[in-house]
């Protein structure tokens, strides 16, 4: 038996896990499915509560960082990222 | 006689970044492209790489030298000298980057099939979401004209792309870590539809799961004037009036601020209305009104009086 993780990250459209998934990725450590870009157009869940009610735990999420003055309208990478992970156990 | 855009079709680009002119390049063309390029059967095909490099060595698409006046660019009757002269073509061309815009760069996409990937055994992935070229934060803007020789079935995994990202300042692959993004969109076509993309658009090739070769036709292009009412010679836009926000008539008509302000599905909350006011920026550069507004975005924050 070994020990593989699953990462789930998940795009909120605004900072609280209560908020809808507007982008996401997974990567399984497992080797069961290759996830790939482009491969699902509907978000594996609604919401990122909807991810910890299915058992996926929380590791990181982004800051709250204030816009750098004078820039205060540049608008870049999507903001609010929330990485979740399932440890599975398992013959991999 | 060119055709240029109108400026709906103007104010659709400003917003989502894309334009779309589905099968406008005439089959005979279309025919001519593929012969002049040898294409194949994916069973006559051993290795990608030598395919690739006899399509180098017998097609009639040249080396262009980076700068070169698209103008100057291909061989007299040859099928992309006929693409760039079609009249939507060139109008579209004319209206966005003008009609003295030189060439940076072009490339022939081949997305080969499972079949390939299987008789090869390689992994076939799909190409991760980017930006190309670099960090770009000019106002000024280069297009992407794409061209699809044949029709592009859902399967064969046409360019995906996501309208509304074009005016986001990311660096090149920075983006790949988003391996889906609500409201992305992947290009399904007829034989001879061209796409226009400005070049901050965030897209990347799909996985081909069908039998045949998909081929698309890339150029970059430059301008070398200001894009300003190029489309639009004898200035006959004008900025539409202050109209009533939030508690609204239920009946009002629709007009070029609701295209120009379309929101998306993968828009975060907050910044969503940054991007508003990043197009009203685009639109008031594209248009020469520098004091245009759209629904009090800049006006409210530009009402500095200390």
């Amino acid at each position: 038996m070994t020990i593989r993780q699953k990462v789930l990250v998940l795009y909120l459209k605004f900072p609280s896990l209560e908020a809808e998934v507007i982008s996401w990725a997974t990567f399984d450590g497992t080797g069961q499915k290759l996830h790939m870009t482009g491969d699902s157009d509907e978000p594996p869940y609604p919401t990122g509560l909807d991810a910890l009610l299915d058992g996926w735990r929380l590791f990181q999420s982004s800051q709250a960082i204030p816009e750098h003055p004078g820039e205060e309208f540049r608008t870049s990478y999507l903001k609010h990222e929330f990485f979740f992970e399932k440890i599975e156990e398992g013959d991999f | 006689m060119v055709q240029l855009l109108s400026t709906k079709q103007m104010a659709e680009f400003a917003n989502s970044g894309c334009l779309f002119f589905d099968g406008l390049i005439d089959n005979e063309t279309n025919k001519e492209f593929l012969k002049d390029i040898g294409h194949t059967d994916i069973e006559n095909v051993d290795n990608m790489q030598k395919y690739f490099q006899n399509i180098k060595a017998s097609s009639s698409i040249p080396r262009i030298p980076a700068g070169t006046p698209l103008k100057n660019a291909y061989p007299y009757k040859s099928p992309l000298e006929k693409i760039f002269k079609n009249e939507v073509v060139a109008g579209a061309i004319n209206s966005l980057v003008g009609s003295e815009a030189v060439v940076d760069h072009q490339f022939l996409h081949l997305t080969f099939p499972t079949k390939y990937f299987k008789k090869t055994n390689q992994r076939q992935m799909s190409q991760v979401n980017h930006q190309d070229s670099t960090i770009d934060p000019r106002v000024t803007f280069d297009i992407q004209l794409f061209y699809f020789p044949t029709d592009v079935t859902k399967e064969m995994g046409g360019t995906r792309y996501h309208p509304g990202t074009h005016l986001r300042i990311v660096n090149e692959m920075g983006i790949a870590k988003y391996q889906n993004i609500r409201g992305q969109k992947n290009i399904v076509c007829k034989a001879g539809t061209i796409g226009i993309f400005h070049n901050g658009l965030w897209h990347g090739a799909g996985v081909n799961f069908s039998d045949e070769i998909r081929y698309m036709f890339k150029i970059r292009l430059q301008p070398t004037e200001k894009q300003e009412l190029l489309w639009d010679p004898e200035s006959k836009y004008k900025p539409l009036p202050n109209r009533a926000l939030y508690w609204t008539d239920e009946n009002q008509e629709s007009t070029i601020n609701d295209i120009l302000m379309k929101s998306y599905p993968w828009q975060e909350a907050d910044t969503n209305r940054l991007d508003k006011i990043n197009t009203i920026k685009f639109w008031r550069l594209l248009t020469g009104h520098k004091n245009l507004d759209i629904d009090y975005w800049l006006t409210r924050i530009e009402n500095n009086l200390y």
